[in-house]
């Protein structure tokens, strides 16, 4: 019996880390072929023998794409500190004051959430329009600057803050801002970091709404450069994985240093206790 | 005070300083803390919300002119073959996001869950980290894994099942939902994996001991404890997952070049807002399109939390 038990967990143990490599196989292939000569791209499924630094000086060279990775660090950067200071400001008072009004605003925020973005696309375009925000990165960054998921993240987390610590602070005369900024969001720290992240990919990886305000090729975000970059460049394909690459790196890097934090906010939401 | 309504103010701090600064920062503290975020979203949520309501009326040409259509709008959607097409694939690529996702999701939770915890972390890392990419870049990196001859996929399936090396899929029309189900595959079954094991974790054990003294086997264990107990995180993630299926747009547009592929085989819901509101122009149109996108998701997903509630039993 114990037997049946130790090959059973063997063979579990052994498909998944056979399905683990098979869904990193991707993502080798990625580097592999950002590392590949054009001649080389194909003959070899994955890694050469010779190594080739071709595509990546051969996209640097055809357009300006450090252009657009600073252009994407900037929004997402721009971004991620505003939902941040938004979201957990409003969360914070949805958690720990009672005021008129509470409840309309919550249910209103669990309605927007339900509601799919697309319907708002058109409309938001013509006022952004007539406010003269097209092609411009505050048409950008405004519409999005307050997360609403964020507000829940930050409810559901300073939740969790002892209201004792809030008292002693009040009684020592500390305004409201101030146990905002030096108590609540020091003790936030690990959702802090959490929703950094998500705030971070979901700027940097969107497309649609970046596509549709921005008009002039110098202020493209990274998705929308290497969009064109496929129309443009259609056999040039380790260039495009170069670019595919760079893209997708700085995620993966904040990824590594957050993803404690990361899969704890982001099942905050869904998991009660 | 405890005792009061929620939504009355508390008129004076518990405090001894009660400086008329200190007292009146207390009381506007709440609504400047959520000011923000009632602003911006009165301003680029609800006027937007109801302006597309609105619009969806109005026949329009650049954001500059707009003429009063009435329905023609709908009935013009309702008759046209492209959105049909684009309602058919959506639906189709919702169902199988949702009937071949969700259960590879948790069995995955379930295998992983039984694994030692070190490896468990890493395991988990790599199943999540296809999902890191965004939906741009994933679709990039797919078009050309997808490459007839030469990518990955083909050589791959040749390789284990002799699958014809020149096989199309992007330029297929039958083959192009495939390709796009298997794509969303590898990048969303981790993601939901990552709720369905945190779901798995938090399942009281005590029940499980209980189960066992009652004679249960595993399979009893997994229908009268792990399921229940799982329950509303999987109707949460059946929700969100539908709803996000509805909105596919990025994958598809980036897999076919910008386009919604051979025979319109790739054309979504979403896409077809895209084309005829800011290719064509016609934001109105697009509007109607939302709109109708909007109630219907509304009603599969109350379909959905009426149907898992129901079934399962409403005593939760």
């Amino acid at each position: 019996m114990r037997l049946l038990y130790r090959i059973l967990r063997l063979l579990v143990n052994l498909f998944l880390l056979a399905f683990a490599v098979l869904t990193l196989t991707p993502m080798v292939w990625l580097v592999a072929a950002t590392l590949k000569s054009p001649d080389d791209l194909f003959h070899y499924t994955f890694f050469a023998p010779r190594l080739s630094t071709y595509n990546f000086r051969d996209l640097f060279s055809t357009v300006p794409f450090h252009r657009y990775m600073i252009n994407s660090v900037f929004v997402a950067t721009t971004m991620v500190v505003i939902q941040l200071f938004f979201s957990s400001l409003a969360g914070f008072a949805l958690a720990k004051y009672d005021f008129r009004g509470k409840k309309p605003i919550m249910i209103l925020m669990l309605s927007t959430m339900m509601l799919p973005g697309q319907v708002m696309m058109a409309p938001l375009y013509e006022l952004l329009y007539r406010l003269h925000l097209v092609d411009s990165y505050a048409g950008l960054i405004v519409p999005g600057a307050v997360s609403v998921f964020g507000i829940f993240l930050f409810r559901q987390s300073i939740l969790q803050v002892p209201d004792e610590l809030l008292h002693a602070a009040r009684i020592d005369g500390c305004s409201e801002f101030r146990i905002y900024w030096d108590i609540v969001m020091p003790v936030s720290r690990p959702m802090i970091g959490a929703f950094c992240l998500i705030s971070f990919m979901g700027t940097w990886n969107s497309f649609l709404w970046p596509q549709i305000i921005l008009h002039n090729t110098d202020r493209f975000t990274l998705p929308i450069a290497l969009n064109q970059l496929v129309g443009l460049y259609q056999q040039q394909y380790g260039t495009l994985m170069a670019g595919t690459f760079l893209s997708v790196l700085p995620v993966i890097v904040l990824f590594m240093l957050l993803q404690k934090e990361f899969i704890a906010g982001l099942t905050a939401g869904a998991v009660k206790g | 005070m405890s005792t009061r309504q929620p939504d009355i103010v508390i008129t004076t701090p518990p405090v001894a300083r009660t400086s008329r600064w200190f007292v009146l920062q207390y009381r506007m503290a709440p609504y400047l803390f959520v000011s923000p975020f009632l602003i911006l979203f009165l301003t680029f949520g609800a006027y937007p919300i109801l302006k597309s309501l609105l619009l969806s009326f109005y026949a329009t040409n650049g954001p500059k002119s707009a003429v009063f259509v009435g329905l023609q709008n709908f009935t013009f959607l309702l008759s046209d073959p492209d959105f049909h097409t684009a309602v058919w694939n959506t639906a189709v690529f919702a169902f199988w996001s949702v009937f071949l996702q969700l259960p590879l999701s948790l069995g995955l939770a379930l295998l992983l869950n039984s694994v030692w915890v070190k490896g468990r972390e890493i395991l988990r890392l790599a199943f999540f980290s296809p999902n890191l990419l965004g939906q741009v870049f994933v679709g990039v990196l797919f078009s050309v894994l997808f490459i007839p001859q030469y990518g990955l996929v083909n050589r791959f399936l040749h390789a284990i099942a002799g699958i014809p090396l020149d096989t199309k899929w992007l330029a297929n029309p039958n083959l192009v939902m495939p390709a796009l189900v298997l794509t969303s595959l590898w990048m969303y079954v981790g993601f939901n994996m990552i709720y369905f094991l945190a779901a798995l974790q938090a399942v009281d054990k005590d029940l499980y001991e209980a189960a066992i003294v009652d004679g249960a086997n595993a399979w009893h264990q997994f229908w009268a404890v792990t399921l229940p107990g799982i329950k509303p995180v999987a109707v949460f993630v059946l929700v969100m997952s539908t709803i996000g299926s509805f909105q596919l747009f990025e994958l598809p547009w980036i897999m076919l070049n910008n386009s919604s592929g051979p025979d319109q085989a790739g054309l979504t819901i979403v896409m077809y807002l895209y084309q005829t509101g800011f290719v064509t122009g016609d934001l109105g149109y697009a509007s109607a399109v939302g709109w109708t996108l909007a109630l219907g998701v509304l009603l599969i997903s109350l379909l959905q939390m009426r149907v898992t509630g129901a079934w399962k039993g409403g005593t939760d």
